[in-house]
């Protein structure tokens, strides 16, 4: 398979000749993949399937010994993936169209907490009296306005913000992948040392409403926190029908598909590529920054954020494969419950391993891009 | 992106009298400027030539660089003798032997993974690895103990750098040197043509009969060796490594540096790190204050810009700047009017009209 995959570069096909590009001639090779897959590669079929089966083998154990945890810490993987395909959905949407690589999408998600949280705090904050927190939680309440507001406003700004962005550093240079990856660093760079500037290098949170209930009772005396168990994981689900209904029933989402497929001929069919990739670049950077309004309330906003969510976007679009929605949420998936089972279950015996469950993570990396070099749903672009 | 690598070479006179220039410094300079701005710039160029020649003749901008000379730094402070970290006391010589061994490896491993994918998909693979990496050394406190690994032992050759700094200098310019040296003829060699075939004309390469995958992944490893050279000159420099100096910040710095310098010729990694480390120092002083945006404490806000412009004005970074204005006066001396054919960092990514070096 690696063969027949990285045959793809030649870089004589498209006349602006990027390396990205070049794989247009992969397509014919993966066409005869699957023939020659059944005998040359029959052990790389087998070996991921007999790992994957160790894994799920061993989670039954553990889920046997101690259901309640199990429960508990599938849920949080669940959540966690749920934030990741939030963030990740809106970076592989821009890649997938237009082949940039917005190192700066962590940026945008920390970017949209902070701003919220701004929000929340000069509009909604109700004096309570001394404010003597010292964590910079606030013992404020909040009503549903108090947390859907600052919500909707944040997630648009940063959806003008990555509009803006795109059209003053990246529109002009299209097809330049890595000048246009460099130029996002260079802006990460900058938007993170001015986030720590104006908002300060203490972690903060932003408040959910006050009349929503702390926690929910599932089945089985389960208690699970109601913000992380319901309202993310069913803004992702939602997000993800919504994004899923758009891309295949609309008239955007075809032009996006297709384009995906065949920038210049789309544009060659008269069609203004350039308002397709501004709404693409609105939507993908709306999303990073409604992923940073879910994840501040989640989880905290404080410097650093940004990388670590420009991260787990990576992985997740590197598992899931590049510009794939589906693949963006299996690698959500992957990742948030191997994080989270990591953290977890690798106690064996006396030896706690937990200190080493990044390894897993990496070992999930590699144990795909072995197999697949483009993701798991990824395609020859 | 095929870089266009400069066709022009620094020639050995113009390379002694650099390196006379550099070797005679702590003559003139300063204990301070010698240790904060020359040994700096000279150890964090080493790191960027690592990815300027992963870059220029391999095609390939790796991210993964401060990963690998984080692996390099950590094994050289949990095999010496130091405060944190494994109580392991070896030899400081064999330290550094069994650190580059460690990151030569885990960079051919490495490799052999990202050598598959390429552009755009290798920056990120490499780039995550290189935090995966970060991560690894914040969790795992065994090693990096808690507040990273003090007082590494150094060798003796090295000597007191506080009272004299002048040894540390001298040898980070020697490796410096050779490093230069030793990559610039490793382009010169059967391996490094034809890793310049690879980067050009992948396709073709392989019908020729190279192993395309196997070229990336052996100049990955020398990439990989070159810099755990680098993060043993870090250790040295610093006397400590913790997980903070190999973070997603330090990753990007040396990719500033390296674009700073000029991503198309190895030369342009020491500007580049002079010019870091230049800035760095100097800013804090004549940078004004605006209110919270700009001032002496926002380092970051003003390198990041720089970096913008320069990607967005040269993306040969200094080293194309020069050869710009270089090429604009001969070709004007030669009566003008004629289009100057030997341009050489084209500021486009497009494809690269066969310049083999």
């Amino acid at each position: 398979m690696p063969e027949t995959v990285d045959s793809s570069s030649g870089g004589d096909v498209q006349p602006s000749g990027e390396a990205g590009d070049g794989q247009a001639t992969g397509g014919a090779d993966r066409a005869r993949e699957p023939a020659r897959a059944g005998t040359r590669w029959s052990l790389k079929r087998v070996a991921p399937a007999v790992l994957v089966a160790a894994v799920l083998l061993f989670l039954v154990i553990k889920a046997a010994d101690d259901l309640r945890q199990f429960s508990i810490v599938t849920l949080n993987g669940l959540t966690l993936a749920a934030l990741y395909f939030v963030v990740a959905s809106g970076f592989t949407l821009i890649f997938g169209l237009m082949r940039v690589v917005n190192m700066a999408h962590g940026s945008l998600y920390l970017l949209g907490g902070y701003f919220a949280l701004k929000m929340q705090e000069t509009w909604f904050q109700e004096d309570t009296g001394l404010n003597l927190s010292l964590s910079g939680t606030s013992d404020a309440e909040y009503g549903l306005f108090g947390w859907l507001v600052p919500l909707l406003l944040a997630t648009l700004i940063i959806g003008f913000l990555g509009v803006a962005m795109q059209q003053v550093f990246l529109r002009w240079n299209q097809g330049q992948d890595l000048r246009q990856a460099l130029i996002t660093i260079a802006l990460s760079v900058i938007l993170a040392d001015q986030m720590l500037a104006a908002y300060g290098g203490i972690s903060k949170d932003i408040a959910a409403p006050t009349a929503w209930p702390t926690s929910i009772t599932l089945p089985g005396d389960v208690r699970f926190g109601f913000f992380r168990g319901v309202i993310v994981l069913g803004a992702a689900l939602l997000i993800g029908l919504v994004l899923w209904l758009v891309i295949k029933r609309t008239r955007f989402g075809k032009i996006v598909r297709a384009g995906v497929d065949d920038r210049d001929m789309v544009s060659a069919l008269g069609i203004n590529v350039n308002l397709v990739f501004a709404g693409a670049f609105f939507i993908g950077a709306m999303l990073a920054g409604f992923g940073g309004v879910l994840g501040g309330t989640m989880i905290s906003l404080a410097p650093g954020q940004d990388t670590a969510f420009l991260l787990n976007s990576l992985i997740v679009v590197i598992i899931g494969g590049m510009g794939s929605l589906g693949g963006a949420a299996i690698g959500a998936l992957a990742l948030g419950l191997v994080d989270s089972y990591a953290d977890v279950y690798l106690i064996f015996g006396d030896t706690d391993l937990t200190n080493y469950s990044i390894l897993v993570t990496f070992a999930l990396l590699v144990g795909v891009l072995a197999v697949r070099p483009l993701g798991l749903f990824g395609r020859p672009a | 992106m095929n870089p266009n690598v400069s066709r022009d070479r620094l020639g050995w006179p113009a390379l002694a009298v650099i390196v006379a220039v550099f070797g005679l410094a702590p003559l003139f300079v300063s204990d301070f400027f010698l240790s904060v701005i020359l040994t700096k710039a000279l150890w964090l160029g080493v790191a960027a030539a690592s990815l300027i020649f992963l870059a220029a003749y391999g095609g390939m901008v790796s991210l993964a660089q401060v990963g690998l000379y984080g692996v390099a730094g950590m094994a050289y402070a949990n095999l010496v003798l130091a405060d944190g970290g494994s109580p392991a006391a070896w030899d400081p010589w064999l330290a550094v032997i069994g650190a580059l061994v460690i990151t030569t490896a885990v960079g051919l491993g490495f490799g052999l993974i990202a050598a598959r994918s390429e552009g755009i998909y290798f920056l990120m693979i490499t780039l995550a690895f290189s935090v995966l990496v970060f991560y690894f050394f914040s969790q795992v406190t065994q090693l990096s103990g808690f507040g990273g690994v003090n007082n590494l032992d150094l060798p003796g050759l090295v000597g007191d750098t506080v009272s004299n700094p002048a040894p540390r200098y001298l040898i980070t310019l020697a490796v410096a040197v050779a490093v230069f040296v030793g990559l610039r003829g490793l382009s010169r060699t059967a391996f490094g043509l034809g890793l310049q075939g690879v980067r050009d004309e992948p396709a073709r390469m392989r019908a020729l009969g190279f192993d395309v995958i196997r070229h990336r992944t052996i100049a990955f490893g020398v990439a990989a060796l070159i810099a755990g050279v680098a993060g043993i000159l870090s250790v040295w420099y610093n006397r400590r490594i913790s997980p903070g100096s190999i973070n997603l910040a330090q990753t990007i710095d040396i990719l500033i540096i390296a674009v700073i310098g000029g991503l198309y010729r190895l030369e342009g990694a020491w500007i580049g790190a002079l010019a870091y480390a230049l800035i760095d120092n100097y800013s804090r002083e004549w940078v004004p204050q605006v209110g919270n945006i700009l001032g002496p404490a926002r380092f970051n806000t003003i390198i990041g810009l720089i970096f913008l412009i320069i990607v967005l004005v040269s993306p040969g970074g200094l080293v194309g700047i020069w050869e710009n204005v270089r090429d604009r006066l001969r070709g004007r001396r030669r009566g003008g009017g004629t289009p100057t054919t030997t341009t050489t960092a084209g500021p486009e990514g497009g494809p690269a009209p066969g310049t083999v070096n």
